[in-house]
């Protein structure tokens, strides 16, 4: 059960290899987290962090199969993790791929891939996730959208939109959960130092898989919708929500 | 359309908070009518169980069921048999404190009450209540004579302390996991008036407010401190002491003795429907503990004061946990042993120094501990506190205050947990294990079963 300052005891990750999913399941075993499926496309580059874990005092920790553009195994494989594990009291929707802007804009495929992992993947294990949720009366589900899904911008208006997409569709979904004891909460990272960022350019006010994992952490305390980070991102994004089209397309963003 | 009468109406899918308003969860509410109903409820109760439910005033998740079934009791309440010449009375498990007190009070009796009576007496005794007067009357659990159990498994029980000990105790206190309590029979104190005569002394810091504590507890029957934990430094632990017993007929005015045993207390504010966050904050508790502290005379002898004024302050304000805010509060409760004070003054250091609005802190001496297997208080002294959620630093904060009440012997409060570590446990309540074996065999197949029960692994 979560407790009343917001402390998991199990948890569900599906993307179990982000560095922000990996840093925030650290600090709530570090508190009264036990259980953690770390759930990824290679289970066995999952194994090292899964023992970190094990060290850190998760009592159970496993390793499994999940891939977002499989869609057709949603269904079963979430099916699978809640009967042999019981209640997740929080299911952290990680996964994501940043895909490659200029290839997309001229190959489909690398469109597709992107949205079809970002948005369509997300919603579909969303699906059965929140099913699975209403039926144990309780829990939260933290899905990792993205500052970029805020405003599209044309140097990654593909990823953005597929964040965009996936955030609305959890703004709506956390309303239509309201009063079902399940709820949900959005977290708008900025520019992360990770992996998946290696090699670029970082962006103003960019930050670190373990201050995102703060946010959630205290956002999860605090029984917040919506999750910026670095928070101080809320207000940037606020102002540059109503900048003009003609001007926001000539900003170096 | 009327309702049909022949069966239980199989309820509604609601989300159900502890009075604290944090970690809420869906239940099916079911609300029976009689032990009947009950037993036909809990024969068809779903895979995640069924729990009963008072008037939801455990602060936690005591009487929330998650996905499961969640039984109302309130609705059977009323006196079932009563000998007034011996102070003995039975009643429905969903007889609040308010209803029986408003009815035995002006025939001169009185039951053991917590610091509200807006509780069910089946929720008074799965929580082993206490008041102000554990120290001289001990637990409502200590006055109850016998009761009735549906256990998980089908049964029917009559429990008493003498016939059935094992299985009475586990029930007292037990959070209402080793069944639902369906009616009880328990004793009365008789009292003179409805008045009680108040000492209030206002104390320098907690050394001055324990010793005199220690000093002077036994010349009443009830006794509590109110902290100021946002005080530092010299004051650090300031409060009041407020101290008292039922008036007798010659200790009221003249006028009032006419009518000596006058009882009907009423709510003086309501509590707005809604209230953002974050208003109970330092700067507005320091505000409020000053003029409490400032009220309150240096000495104050024989004070007359309504037993809602002096049991049941919070009572006078409806729907007071709502000022919180919706993000809800926790109250941590725990009780360390006589000699370990010093753990008192590090908690109320550690609070005062984290800066952590607490609406009121209250400071008792317990008397013995009973035989009840989860039954919270035990011989020492006891310190409860209200604290908002939402300031990050506040898990860790409570963490190392349990690490403290361990290290000197003592435990935290289940009925109002919300947060404490499940591996802790065995150490808090060492009779843990026959607790939990007494509940095994009343339910075998695990049909009762809570919130709490599942956070903290019972």
């Amino acid at each position: 059960m979560n407790d009343a300052l917001g402390s998991p005891q199990s948890v569900l990750c599906l993307g179990g290899g982000s560095e922000i999913a990996l840093a925030t399941v650290r600090k709530l075993v570090g508190a009264r987290c036990r259980t953690v499926v770390l759930a990824g496309r290679d289970p066995g580059a999952l194994t090292t962090p899964a023992k970190e874990l094990r060290d850190l005092g998760a009592t159970t920790v496993e390793t499994v199969a999940f891939d977002a553009l499989e869609v057709a195994s949603h269904d079963a494989f979430v099916a699978d993790v809640f009967s042999s594990h019981g209640d997740f009291d929080l299911v952290l929707l990680a996964f994501g791929v940043l895909g490659d802007q200029d290839l997309a804009e001229t190959d489909g495929a690398e469109a597709r891939r992107i949205v079809a992992t970002n948005f369509i993947g997300a919603v579909s294990v969303l699906v059965p996730v929140v099913q699975a949720l209403r039926k144990q009366g309780h829990g939260t589900i933290v899905v990792l959208s993205s500052v970029a899904g805020e405003r599209a911008r044309k140097s990654n208006f593909v990823y953005g939109s597929s964040k965009a997409g996936l955030d609305a569709y959890c703004q709506g979904l956390g309303d239509s959960l309201v009063g079902t004891g399940v709820r949900v909460m959005i977290v708008r990272p900025g520019f992360v130092h990770t992996k998946m960022t290696e090699g670029m350019a970082a962006a103003p006010l960019s930050t670190t898989p373990e201050v995102v994992a703060d946010a959630i952490v205290t956002g999860l305390g605090r029984g917040s919708e919506i999750v910026w980070a670095p928070a101080p991102l809320r207000f940037v994004m606020s102002a540059l929500r109503h900048v003009p089209r003609a001007m926001f397309r000539r900003l170096p963003v | 359309m009327r309702p049909d009468r022949a069966s239980v109406q199989p309820g509604d899918d609601v989300l159900l908070s502890g009075w604290g308003g944090t970690a809420p969860s869906r239940a099916r509410l079911t609300t029976p009518l009689n032990d009947a109903d009950v037993g036909t409820l809990l024969d068809a109760a779903p895979e995640r169980g069924a729990i009963a439910r008072g008037l939801g005033r455990a602060y936690s998740d005591a009487a929330q069921n998650a996905g499961g079934m969640v039984l109302d009791m309130t609705a059977m309440a009323g006196v079932h048999a009563v000998h007034l010449g011996r102070g003995i009375v039975t009643v429905g498990a969903g007889t609040s404190l308010d209803a029986l007190m408003r009815w035995l009070v002006p025939r001169g009796w009185f039951p053991i009450t917590p610091g509200t009576r807006f509780v069910t007496v089946g929720g008074a005794i799965a929580s082993d209540v206490h008041g102000k007067g554990h120290h001289a009357d001990g637990t409502f659990g200590q006055h109850v004579r016998s009761l009735t159990l549906r256990t998980g498994g089908g049964e029917v029980l009559t429990l008493t302390p003498e016939t059935t000990p094992e299985r009475f105790w586990a029930t007292v206190g037990g959070l209402g996991l080793t069944g639902v309590i369906l009616d009880a029979t328990f004793d009365l104190i008789p009292i003179e008036t409805s008045l009680m005569s108040v000492d209030e002394e206002r104390c320098r810091d907690l050394d001055d407010l324990m010793s005199r504590m220690v000093e002077g507890d036994e010349r009443y029957r009830y006794s509590v401190a109110w902290i100021d934990c946002l005080a530092r430094g010299a004051s650090l632990g300031r409060g009041i002491l407020g101290r008292g017993n039922h008036a007798r007929l010659d200790q009221l005015p003249k006028e009032r003795r006419r009518s000596p045993h006058r009882f009907d207390p009423k709510p003086v504010l309501v509590a707005p429907p809604f209230m953002p966050s974050g208003l109970v904050n330092t700067l507005s508790m320091r505000a409020f503990n000053e003029l409490w502290f400032r009220k309150a005379r240096h000495r104050h002898e024989g004070t007359l004061q309504s037993i809602g004024f002096f049991f049941h302050t919070l009572d006078m304000v409806e729907g007071w946990n709502r000022i919180y805010g919706v993000s809800g509060f926790v109250q941590y409760q725990f009780v360390v042993p006589d000699d370990a004070q010093e753990a008192v003054r590090i908690a109320v250091e550690r609070l005062s120094g984290a800066g952590t609005a607490s609406f009121l802190a209250v400071l008792k001496r317990f008397g013995p501990q009973n035989p009840g297997m989860l039954s919270f208080p035990t011989s020492g002294w006891t310190l409860a506190l209200d604290i908002p959620v939402g300031n990050p630093g506040l898990p860790q904060l409570l963490d190392r205050l349990d690490d403290i009440v361990l290290g000197a012997g003592g435990r935290v409060y289940l009925s109002k947990d919300s947060r404490t570590r499940p591996e802790h446990l065995a150490q808090m309540y060492p009779r843990l294990d026959e607790f939990r074996e007494v509940r095994a065999k009343l339910d075998p197949n695990g049909v009762i079963t809570s919130d709490l029960a599942r956070r903290l692994a019972l």
